[in-house]
């Protein structure tokens, strides 16, 4: 593959509790190639989240701890940065966006203060009116109407698509190589979910930025991205391209969530959730983490007690998974 | 802007109007008006059916209190109930005294409080924040009145020792005061300790609901979003959460002014101002319902006004409330 | 179906939320320690007449105004006609500690009850209640106390209690009042209802239980507030007067002689601080133990 413009590998990152440590993120790696979307899916406490924030710096240290890993970006380990060196990548080359905007945004200040906060933060230079300027563009690009009305406006007095919308426009302010979306549509009426998506593509037809979305939707992976990062309790469990994933998955987790899904084809039939909870974080099962639930299993020695290796499968050199038994999936088909 | 401002105030008349008809009825039922002219020696029965007829206190209550109002309005509140001294002029001059020593105590609680609060809640669990949380529970135990008394003793217990007077205990001024600037000097020097004793008080539970109040909001999404921008620690924490962070403060603040008023009483008691307080101890003492209620009416004003001014503060603040 | 639990790692122990509460006020050793404190002095208090070495009026006028010693038990001194110090500060603590708890229950009863209709109700006996309170709370506590006992009449225990209670409810009542019209909202309400509860039922049984840790919290701080209150109001003299004892009187007694005399102003002052500290401090600790939200992280 083309070399990545970010680069995960080998990222572990724990948080103090009172209950124990919590291992967040296990060994995680992946990549991410310019211009492409890359979806990470997952359930809540997968560690889709952490894994991106880490890189960012976004982790409050303590209770949270990077206990090893690399994120290369452009040559640089962004896990080594602090200070303004680190501060130059947010929000200018790395930009991220978060799942509510009505949180994410600062009530008391207005969305033409806070976008162009974003601007002036990394170009200094840029006078007020040239920064308004800028703002209003950017809000017209996202789709909202009345821009220059809108910039005066507090977080408050706008709708939940336009206040993501906002948030987005905040985020591409500085062309942004990488566009982080943590679960961008999940705060959202189905029909403005919609509306974002198509706000997505069109950022990224601006910039140029590959995206990664994380998202537990396997719809908005379905439209939007490229490739596909499968993660269960803090572990990468398979990658592989759209297509693939959907059509050929190769790890038990993926085959449950496939399998899950509501379709309408399916009349009648009853849904299919995967059994089981998924495991504490705290202490975490021996061997590989979804053996427990996993029917594919069977109880085997080997899954209660090593931990898969990511690698690849029958279905593709660039189709990987962890599990010890990928091709029984592919055996299956 | 203008019309919620005009619209709290009209709103806040009429509950004025509604207190004062209770608080009179209540006042008038509950106190024998003639209790303290009993104890007067020989008062001839004339001069007891003067008082009588002067505060119409044969009359029922309902026209009693139509009297009151009239006096309260045309007349500067009427006058006393023994000696017939007019009682707005005395409660202005103690109203401005008391004012000046409750705001100072009251900048500088929220100057400290907003201080404290805001270092200890950026380092949690340091030696400051450990120390300044000890301190704060303490000033919360501390009774107003005990503290001043402790001031009072540890300063006649150092002039014992030392043959000097450091801070005056008692009084708002020294009986050789001076004019113009001597006499502010003078003044301010013998407020000290009352606005320590007050500044005290408030401050404890200002700077705790400071230090929550801030640590809430460093938590807050918006904050990680600043953060996520790129922008310099310093101003994500200035910018962003201390102005959130000031926001719940105003209303804490706006709603204790009524216990600062109690404090003054408590500590113009102890020290002997010509403030409020004394003026409304001793008008309770003297079971003098008429300037009872003046002072309830005045006060109950002032809290009325200063809920308004922390209202509009809060507007500007929060824009979230701003057109109601 | 795959046996699950054993191998995922989850550690499944059911608690009922009564012991969550426990365990976590227990992890406060500060609030423990107060709470073990409180109650020394309230065993004091009860037990009073066996535990003071002398009696509330025994006069000793050879002893007289002699400073905290350690002969004859006078740890506390003796004041002008030589009573004992200790005793009185002890007998004060009893009749201020009983007071402060009867203001803090009454005042807690009074103001859920008026609280929950309120926040149930809503529309106009929501309104009503609320002018009513916005009436009590445009006035300085301190003062309509005062106005109180003067022409309501004090001096028994039990009067300044009533009146301190009757000030004391607004608080707890806005609380519950805030929970149960956020609470009304809910689904298990509606529900409730549609499964033919009463509202009484529905408020006692569905409701309320919600309430309780903002209730118990403050009940145990309004015993602060009471002590700090009624102390103030007995140091003005407008208060518990003779020959009930109370800690506020001792002080304003302790006065007269000028400030010769220290320990009869210090004394009783330090045990009201020592007290409203303790309760505060378990009041702290309770907020946290029903606090659901975690912030403390092991460092």
């Amino acid at each position: 593959m083309p070399d990545p413009i970010l680069a995960l590998r080998d990222l572990t990152v724990e948080f103090d509790t009172e209950d124990g440590v919590v291992h967040a993120v296990t060994g995680v790696s992946y990549e991410l190639q310019r211009g492409e979307v890359l979806g990470i899916v997952g359930e809540s406490g997968s560690g889709k989240s952490v894994s991106m924030l880490s890189v960012l710096g976004l982790i409050p240290v303590p209770p949270g701890r990077i206990v090893s890993g690399e994120a290369i970006f452009e040559g640089e380990d962004l896990l080594k940065l602090r200070g303004r060196r680190l501060r130059r990548i947010r929000g200018g080359p790395v930009a991220m966006i978060f799942q509510d905007p009505m949180s994410s945004l600062n009530p008391v200040l207005t969305i033409g203060d806070q976008i162009g906060e974003a601007i002036t933060t990394h170009a200094p230079e840029t006078g007020e009116s040239a920064a308004r300027t800028r703002t209003i563009a950017l809000l017209e690009l996202v789709g909202v109407p009345a821009a220059e009305r809108r910039a005066d406006q507090y977080p408050h007095e706008l709708s939940g698509g336009m206040r993501q919308r906002a948030m987005i426009a905040m985020a591409i302010a500085n062309d942004p190589s990488v566009l982080v979306a943590d679960e961008p549509t999940t705060a959202l009426d189905v029909t403005i979910q919609a509306q974002i998506l198509e706000v997505l593509k069109a950022a990224q037809r601006e910039t140029h930025a590959a995206i990664v979305l994380i998202t537990h939707d396997l719809g908005l992976i379905a439209e939007l991205a490229d490739r596909v990062v499968v993660m269960y309790a803090g572990r990468v469990v398979e990658i592989g391209d759209v297509f693939s994933i959907f059509d050929a998955p190769r790890h038990p987790y993926t085959a449950g969530l496939l399998r899950s899904r509501a379709r309408l084809e399916a009349e009648g039939a009853e849904l299919e959730p995967i059994p089981g909870q998924p495991p504490s974080l705290i202490t975490p099962p021996p061997g590989c983490p979804f053996h427990p639930r996993c029917e594919q299993s069977r109880g085997r020695e080997i899954c209660r007690t090593e931990v898969p290796e990511l690698r690849a499968t029958d279905a593709g050199a660039e189709h990987l998974s962890a599990c010890h038994f990928a091709e029984e999936l592919g055996a299956r088909e | 802007m203008l019309s919620y401002a005009v619209r709290r105030l009209l709103y806040s008349v009429v509950v004025l109007v509604a207190a004062s008809f209770l608080v009179f009825t209540f006042v008038t039922l509950s106190g024998d008006p003639l209790a303290q002219l009993n104890i007067v020696p020989n008062l001839s029965e004339q001069s007891r059916q003067n008082v009588i007829d002067a505060k119409h206190l044969d009359d029922p209550i309902p026209v009693r209190y139509g009297y009151w109002v009239r006096d309260a309005v045309t007349n500067q509140f009427g006058t006393t109930l023994l000696g017939d001294r007019p009682i707005l002029p005395d409660l202005w001059r103690v109203m401005k005294n008391t004012l000046q020593l409750v705001l100072i105590a009251e900048l500088f609680a929220v100057l400290i409080a907003v201080g404290v609060g805001v270092y200890s809640a950026l380092h949690q669990y340091s030696p400051f924040d450990y120390t300044a949380t000890t301190l704060s529970f303490l000033g919360l135990a501390t009774p107003a009145f005990w503290l001043a008394l402790i001031l009072q003793v540890l300063v006649v217990q150092i002039r014992e020792e030392t043959g000097h007077l450091i801070l005056p205990i008692s009084s708002l001024n020294s009986v050789d005061h001076g004019s113009g600037i001597d006499f502010v000097l003078d003044r301010a020097h013998h407020l000290v300790l009352p606005v320590i004793v007050l500044t005290v008080a408030s401050v404890a539970g200002y700077a705790r609901y400071m230090r929550a109040s801030m640590l809430e909001v460093i938590n807050a999404d918006y904050v990680r979003t600043a953060r996520a921008k790129g922008l310099p620690e310093r101003k994500v924490t200035m910018k962003h959460a201390f102005r959130n962070a000031l926001i719940p403060l105003v209303t804490l603040v706006a709603l204790s002014f009524g216990n600062l008023l109690g404090g003054a009483i408590v500590v113009e008691t102890v020290f002997s101002l010509d403030g409020m307080g004394l003026y409304f101890y001793n008008a309770l003492l003297a079971n003098d319902p008429y300037r009872v209620m003046a002072w309830l009416m005045v006060t109950a004003t002032m809290i009325i006004v200063f809920n308004l001014v922390a209202d509009l503060v809060y507007g500007y603040l929060d824009p979230r409330v701003r057109y109601d | 179906m795959t046996e699950l639990g054993y191998e995922a790692g989850v550690v499944l122990e059911t608690r009922s939320q009564w012991a969550y509460v426990r365990m976590r006020f227990l992890r406060h050793r500060l609030a423990v320690g107060s709470l073990v404190v409180l109650i020394l002095i309230a065993l004091v208090g009860i037990f009073a007449s066996q535990i003071a070495p002398y009696g509330y009026d025994e006069l000793d006028l050879e002893n007289a105004s002699q400073g905290p010693t350690l002969e004859d038990w006078h740890l506390f001194g003796t004041d002008q006609l030589g009573r004992d110090y200790l005793s009185r500060v002890i007998f004060g603590v009893r009749t201020s500690l009983w007071v402060a708890v009867f203001v803090a229950l009454v005042s807690t009863v009074l103001g859920t009850a008026i609280g929950a209709v309120a926040g149930y109700y809503g529309g106009r006996v929501d309104n009503l209640l609320m002018r009513f309170t916005d009436l009590v709370l445009t006035l300085p506590g301190l003062a309509i106390l005062l106005t109180a006992s003067v022409f309501l009449g004090s001096g028994e225990p039990l009067q300044v209690g009533l009146i301190l209670a009757l000030l004391f409810w607004t608080t707890i009542a806005r609380i519950v009042r805030g929970v149960f019209l956020s609470l009304r909202e809910e689904d298990y309400v509606d529900a409730a209802k549609a499964a033919g509860a009463n509202d009484l039922r529905i408020i006692g049984r569905h409701m309320l239980p919600n309430c309780v840790g903002p209730i118990v919290v403050n009940a145990t701080l309004a015993v602060a507030a009471a002590i700090l209150v009624e102390a103030a109001l007995s140091y003005l003299g407008l208060g518990i007067q003779p020959p009930d004892p109370a800690l506020g009187r001792l002080i304003n007694e302790g006065q007269s002689s000028g400030f010769d005399l220290w320990w009869l102003v210090t004394f009783p002052g330090l045990v009201i601080v020592a007290i409203a500290l303790c309760v505060n401090f378990v009041g702290d600790g309770l907020r946290d133990a029903f606090d659901p939200r975690q912030r403390r992280v092991r460092a």
